[in-house]
């Protein structure tokens, strides 16, 4: 091998690597935080390691010590709250988006415009003044209060992904069904439906992953009587940066999960299936 | 087979008719083309035939049966689409048995039906293949399968062979030709192709601004076009304006701008009509010895020259200029005529189409 090849080669592992730092570096700090028991200047790793921060974020330990609380019970209320919130906002969002996407409506786009409307602007006068309505209603600091500002926030991924990826498939597809005897709604599930599945998968993904991580609609609508995950985070991470990193691996698991599957199943059946 | 009717159909958007009063019979067994330049209504027909367009009035039968107000899956019409329109989730075998199940046939039927009609357009053995294994013209011909298998009443087909390569196209033209024979479908065949066209109808029906502006065979419409827009669309036409001067023994003597005397057929003219004389490239001859000029004599005996000589394999290609109008013409490649060159031509008054202006 010459000595041009070795140089090529090495600087391409210290890019591959810097790349490499860039994108896991600030995720490797998360990981050292989360099992950091003392860790003070000028040490570059913790003088003393242990699980005692993961085990009582599980629920595996109580000690009033290191100030950590049990995050277990606000991880499902986020999980249950997430699951609700994807198959109301899906249940609009596919009719809604296919509408938009095959048929002539009046104010599309002022549609679409309504949709993005509560993520194109600052979110927290839109909350403030949801916050006084919700009061008026009794919707405040309940939990389907919550659903549905967690709904409001995630439709802009329903509506519009389901509706670039209805856009995507040919009408005549549609067309060719019904001229082999098939129904509008029989031509509709047989074959815009499974061609469809990964886009609508997809921003179910989104919905679910935004509602997850939702931080503003809930603090002022839900606090203090509906605790999901993020808010808990954020009541601990100023003082506890330990039990902010266990919740913010703990928030990360599900996104990543949800990531690999839309991969998966995009690469199978979408680029493939529209060839 | 039954025949298709149109009776005064008419769809408009917004201001535009794109179908305008259209009155139309495709007759049983027959395969009829609707030919015109995009934008001429041809789409819009064949979508209302077939049930996506809502018609604003007219009537529309198979046979005896009203179809008008009929949804498409229930009109018993087989469709082929220009972009295919397979269904990219399921095999050749499911795209064809799609139809087949939802008639609620038995499996062994469903093979039988779906294994002849593979045979068909040649594509034995293809069952298990999805769309996107297939090129471009296989596609088409499981396209033309799935609407065959199901035995449709009248078979649509939609510019189906424009999104494939010239070679392709050709080879194709005659083999949808033959497999319509062989189906014996009343069918009705929307295409921009004259040639196309000529190729594979019983009938050609030139459409225009939402109207059929003439219908027949294609050699009558090639050979006597009604009018200046059909003679424009069918072949290669150069236009030479004028002025009828006369009649001359059942012929019509035109006498153009550019001081020509030209005599061909015409209808229905009388002295002084202004006109068109639509000259076709087979319509000249080449009158190249001193003793061939003799023998044809003056009458439609012209001299043009040679602007421009293109060899294309079979034949020459020439453009001549005569009198200030540029003429296509074919050639001989034996004795190939070099550019500039001035030459005799001789344009046949019988095959020679006069048409009002």
């Amino acid at each position: 091998m010459s000595l041009k090849r070795i140089l090529v080669v090495a600087g391409e592992l210290i890019l591959l690597l810097l790349v490499f730092l860039v994108i896991f570096g600030p995720m490797m700090s998360l990981f050292i935080w989360s099992v950091a028991i003392r860790w003070y200047w000028p040490s570059t790793l913790p003088q003393e390691v242990g699980f005692d921060y993961w085990r009582q974020a599980l629920g595996l330990q109580k000690s009033l010590a290191i100030g950590a609380v049990s995050i277990v019970p606000a991880f499902f209320l986020s999980l249950s709250i997430a699951i609700v919130v994807v198959c109301i906002a899906m249940l609009i969002a596919i009719p809604a988006g296919y509408a938009l996407a095959k048929y002539r409506i009046p104010f599309a786009a002022l549609i679409m415009f309504l949709f993005l409307m509560p993520n194109a602007f600052p979110q927290q006068p839109i909350f403030v003044n949801l916050l006084r309505i919700f009061t008026r209603v009794g919707l405040a600091g309940t939990l389907p209060g919550v659903i549905l500002v967690h709904i409001l926030v995630g439709m802009v991924f329903g509506v519009w992904i389901t509706s670039a990826t209805f856009r995507a498939i040919p009408p005549h597809l549609e067309e060719a069904a019904r001229s082999v005897g098939a129904g509008k709604t029989r031509a509709f599930f047989r074959i815009t439906m499974p061609l469809a599945a990964p886009g609508l998968l997809a921003s179910a993904v989104f919905v679910f992953i935004t509602s997850l991580d939702e931080f503003t609609g809930t603090f002022f609508i839900g606090l203090p009587w509906i605790n999901t995950l993020p808010m808990t985070l954020y009541s601990s991470s100023g003082y506890n940066m330990q039990f902010a990193s266990v919740i913010a691996i703990i928030l990360l698991i599900p996104s990543i999960l949800f990531m690999a599957l839309i991969q998966r199943v995009l690469r199978a059946e979408y680029v493939g299936g529209m060839g | 087979m039954p025949n298709l009717t149109l009776d005064h159909v008419v769809k408009s958007y917004g201001k535009l008719r794109a179908v305008d009063d259209l009155s139309l019979e495709v007759r049983d067994g027959e395969l009829l083309t609707l030919l015109g330049p995009s934008g001429c209504g041809k789409t819009t027909t064949l979508r209302a035939v077939s049930g996506f367009v809502a018609l604003n009035s007219g009537r529309i039968f198979i046979g005896q049966r009203n179809i008008t107000d009929i949804p498409p899956e229930r009109r018993g019409i087989g469709l082929v689409f220009q972009n295919y329109a397979l269904w990219p989730h399921m095999t050749v075998f499911q795209n064809l048995a799609f139809g087949l199940q939802l008639k609620k046939l038995p499996k062994q039927t469903i093979k039988k039906k779906i294994e002849k009609s593979l045979a068909m357009v040649k594509l034995a053995g293809y069952e298990d293949r999805y769309p996107r294994q297939l090129s471009g013209g296989q596609q088409q011909r499981v396209a033309l399968a799935r609407a065959l298998v199901l035995e449709p009443d009248i078979l649509l087909l939609d510019e189906p062979l424009s999104n494939l390569d010239a070679l392709l196209r050709e080879q194709m033209r005659f083999e949808i030709a033959q497999i319509h024979k062989q189906a014996g479908i009343t069918s009705i065949y929307v295409t921009h192709d004259q040639t196309e066209a000529m190729v594979i109808s019983d009938r050609i029906a030139v459409m225009n601004q939402g109207k059929i502006v003439q219908i027949g065979r294609p050699e009558g419409i090639y050979s006597a076009p009604a009018s200046k827009f059909v003679a424009g669309f069918m072949g290669t036409t150069t236009f030479i304006h004028g002025k009828v001067s006369g009649t001359a023994r059942e012929r019509i003597v035109v006498q153009t701008d550019s001081g020509l005397s030209i005599q061909g057929k015409g209808e229905q003219l009388a002295a002084g009509n202004e006109v068109d004389v639509a000259i076709r490239p087979e319509n000249i001859r080449f009158l190249t010895t001193p003793a061939d000029i003799r023998k044809q004599g003056k009458e439609n005996t012209f001299e043009a020259r040679v602007t421009r000589a293109s060899y294309v394999g079979e034949l020459v290609d020439y453009q001549l200029d005569l009198k200030g109008s540029l003429l296509r013409a074919k050639g001989e490649t034996a004795n190939p005529l070099s550019e500039g060159t001035t030459i005799h031509i001789y344009i046949e008054p019988e095959q020679l189409s006069i048409l009002k202006a």
